[in-house]
């Protein structure tokens, strides 16, 4: 039962995942996006991650993914926009990046451990605050500070005359 | 499986009800009678209603975009029923406890949204395309204060599980008064009343739909069926918030328990309904007297007011929970 839902819904987070490169509108895309997102918080659920999946929905699919959509109606897009031409040198960037990452994904599966019984544990709320505030400190100020920043910032582009 | 078919049939049944008793307190309260033909006291109004809304003719605007248009009621209405699963009614009356339950809630109600806007814009017309801005705006901005007004219960509950929630509420003060989180998080209570009801799209905050700017809003275009579904959504939406603010401020189903066998399981279950039922009575009352905000003072008011409140409340209480 749970390999079948597994298939299942790993099918959906590849086909979403697919469709959101190969439609041509783009609230389609955002659209293919959030069920990826959503399926994905399934697969967390399988895997016995029921904070991960939670807080996956919430911050992704419940709050960015709807700050997306509104700017696509607010800005209206076209059908068909087509920006690819002054992006073109991108590619030269973008296959040895894409490939770096493969070679990253292919490193990390290739050296987890299968998940123990212990993987209940883990998961839990208690557990991911433990190991935030203990173990991943410098990590977790680190990208609170990144965040910061980034808040800064947005807000100097939003009022040119502070 | 007795439990999903109890829960779902007792949900669906009073969210019908609920328009009623809609339309007969706003009447009472603006000197109306209220609907009285359809059977007693207009009882049978919502199966009337129900039945009215089927035979309607169903309306697709020409330039609707189709698969979308047909596709919003749907996504909006799930999310609002799915939230029920993890709702304790009662100690036995729950479909299943998850280890973050409130979690999961917001996580779901949080998809809602995707129902009104894709709602208002794919019905490709000027007033429901604002309503459903206005509502993405608008629910994205409470939904901060909504979530984090709860931190402060959690922090002193120590657990997300609904029914831990209820079960760390059971003690009393001085025997007698319960020790429920409203008398030890008031000030996370009423962020957390304030910003459910603009979760929820009503008024005062149904900017959304606003009848004198927008028409009805992000369904303007929407008749028949799929209007009754975006209404039901609506209506489930309610109940939600109203069952969570019972579970986390006013102790779930804890009450006094009494009598034969039969009674001692029925009793937490009404306990738990009456508790909802005062916040629905509430937001019925607030619809029928408080004027709309203006756009500008709800968006100041969520961001200015509600947002730095509910930040305090979570530095002073983890600042007690600390020191006790």
């Amino acid at each position: 039962m749970i390999q079948l839902l597994f298939f299942f819904f790993a099918a959906v987070v590849v086909g979403a995942a697919i469709n959101v490169l190969v439609q041509r509108h783009v609230l389609y895309s955002a659209l293919s996006l959030i069920l990826m997102l959503t399926a994905m918080s399934v697969l967390f659920i399988l895997l016995r991650a029921d904070f991960l999946a939670v807080i996956n929905v919430i911050v992704y699919a419940g709050a960015i993914m709807v700050l997306f959509i509104f700017v696509i109606m607010l800005l209206n897009l076209p059908q068909d926009e087509d920006g690819a031409d002054r992006l073109r040198w991108l590619k030269f960037l973008g296959i040895p990046l894409g490939l770096f990452f493969l070679f990253l994904v292919g490193a990390t599966v290739w050296n987890v451990e299968p998940a123990s019984a212990q993987a209940q544990l883990v998961g839990s709320p208690q557990a991911i605050g433990q190991s935030l505030f203990t173990e991943y400190l410098l990590p977790f100020e680190a990208t609170s500070l990144l965040i910061l920043i980034a808040l800064i910032g947005a807000v100097i582009f939003a009022k040119k005359d502070l | 499986m007795i439990k999903i078919i109890v829960i779902f049939g007792g949900v669906m049944g009073s969210l019908a009800y609920l328009t009623w008793v809609e339309r007969k307190v706003m009447a009472r309260v603006q000197m109306r009678p209220g609907p009285t033909r359809v059977g007693p006291y207009g009882l049978l109004q919502p199966i009337a209603d129900g039945l009215k809304f089927l035979f309607k003719e169903d309306v697709i605007p020409t330039n609707a975009n189709r698969f979308l248009y047909i596709a919003a009621p749907v996504v909006s209405l799930i999310p609002a029923l799915l939230s029920f699963s993890v709702i304790p009614f009662g100690p036995w009356l729950q479909v299943t406890d998850l280890s973050v339950g409130l979690l999961f809630i917001f996580a779901v109600t949080s998809l809602g949204v995707y129902g009104i806007a894709l709602g208002g814009w794919a019905s490709n017309s000027k007033y429901p395309l604002m309503g459903a801005m206005r509502s993405s705006a608008q629910m994205i901005s409470y939904e901060l204060s909504l979530t984090l007004s709860v931190v402060g219960v959690l922090m002193i509950a120590n657990t997300l599980s609904l029914n831990q929630l209820v079960l760390s509420q059971r003690n009393t003060w001085l025997g007698f008064l319960p020790r429920w989180n409203i008398f030890v998080q008031p000030v996370a209570f009423l962020v957390y009343v304030v910003s459910a009801i603009a979760e929820t799209n009503r008024l005062p905050f149904d900017l959304a739909e606003s009848e004198q700017e927008l028409v009805a809003g992000w369904h303007t275009e929407y008749s028949s069926l799929k209007f009754a579904m975006f209404m039901l959504a609506e209506y489930a939406n309610m109940v939600t918030v109203s069952a969570l603010a019972t579970i986390m401020f006013l102790g779930g189903w804890s009450g006094p328990v009494f009598g034969p066998g039969w009674m001692q399981a029925v009793l937490p279950t009404i306990w738990f309904i009456l508790k909802i039922f005062v916040f629905i009575f509430f937001y019925v009352l607030l619809r029928s007297t408080i004027p709309r905000f203006r756009y500008d003072q709800l968006m100041k008011f969520g961001w200015k007011v509600l947002l730095p409140l509910s930040l305090a409340n979570i530095v002073a209480t983890s600042f007690i929970v600390a020191i006790s």
